[in-house]
């Protein structure tokens, strides 16, 4: 019992502190890239943990209790986290391109070499 | 409710306010690629608030929202990424 806790009080402590880190970079930094990069390195890693806490919950009180709500509840915090781990990097992949290919570019660039390279 | 009720729904009301702080970049934002920035982290931010909302209140019918949510919302974020990119390149 003291042990959940504690390792809880980890968990969702670290993924709530990251979270905020990811809010408070997209506010606070300068273009679109150093927002992508704030927000969804930190987003992602806060939510993973937050999910972690929630499926170290579920299996204790699944072991505890022998009720199988609590299974279904783990699995399915684990198929979501799941999804999310793989959808969040490969939509920020496509925004950065597309903000790329829209002619964007960083605050203080002076050239673009992505662009001389002429890449197909 | 159980003891556990308040140790998840804090976080997931500390997760509200993060969407607050990311909504005034959606509404700010200078340029579309920030607001689709601010939309994304929106949908992060809401599927694990849904998560713990889901453990807080023992509801399995919330975790499954949040799957749908998930792959709805990137599906969203890739339609638009790709509008914005531009037609067939010349």
């Amino acid at each position: 019992m003291g042990i959940l806790l504690t390792i809880l009080y980890i968990f969702l402590g670290i993924g709530v502190i990251f979270n905020c880190l990811g809010s408070i970079g997209l506010l606070r930094f300068p273009d679109v890239y150093t927002r992508l990069h704030a927000s969804t390195k930190a987003t992602t890693f806060g939510s993973i943990f937050t999910s972690l806490a929630v499926i170290v919950y579920s299996f204790y009180r699944w072991n505890i209790s022998g009720n199988s709500k609590f299974g279904v509840l783990a699995l399915h915090t684990i198929v979501a986290l799941i999804c999310l781990v793989i959808t969040n990097p490969t939509g920020a992949h496509a925004i950065a391109r597309a903000a790329h290919r829209s002619g964007i570019m960083p605050k203080q660039a002076v050239i673009n070499e992505l662009k001389e390279a002429k890449l197909k | 409710m159980n003891e556990f009720f308040k140790i998840f729904i804090i976080p997931g009301g500390l997760l509200l306010i993060f969407m607050l702080l990311s909504l005034i970049r959606l509404i700010l934002g200078p340029t579309v690629p920030d607001r689709i920035v601010a939309l994304d982290t929106i949908n992060t931010l809401v599927v694990a608030g849904m998560i713990l909302v889901g453990a807080a209140y023992e509801e399995v019918i919330y975790i499954d929202v949040a799957i749908v949510y998930a792959l709805l919302s990137y599906i969203g974020t890739l339609y638009v990424a790709k509008y914005l990119e531009g037609g067939p390149k010349k």
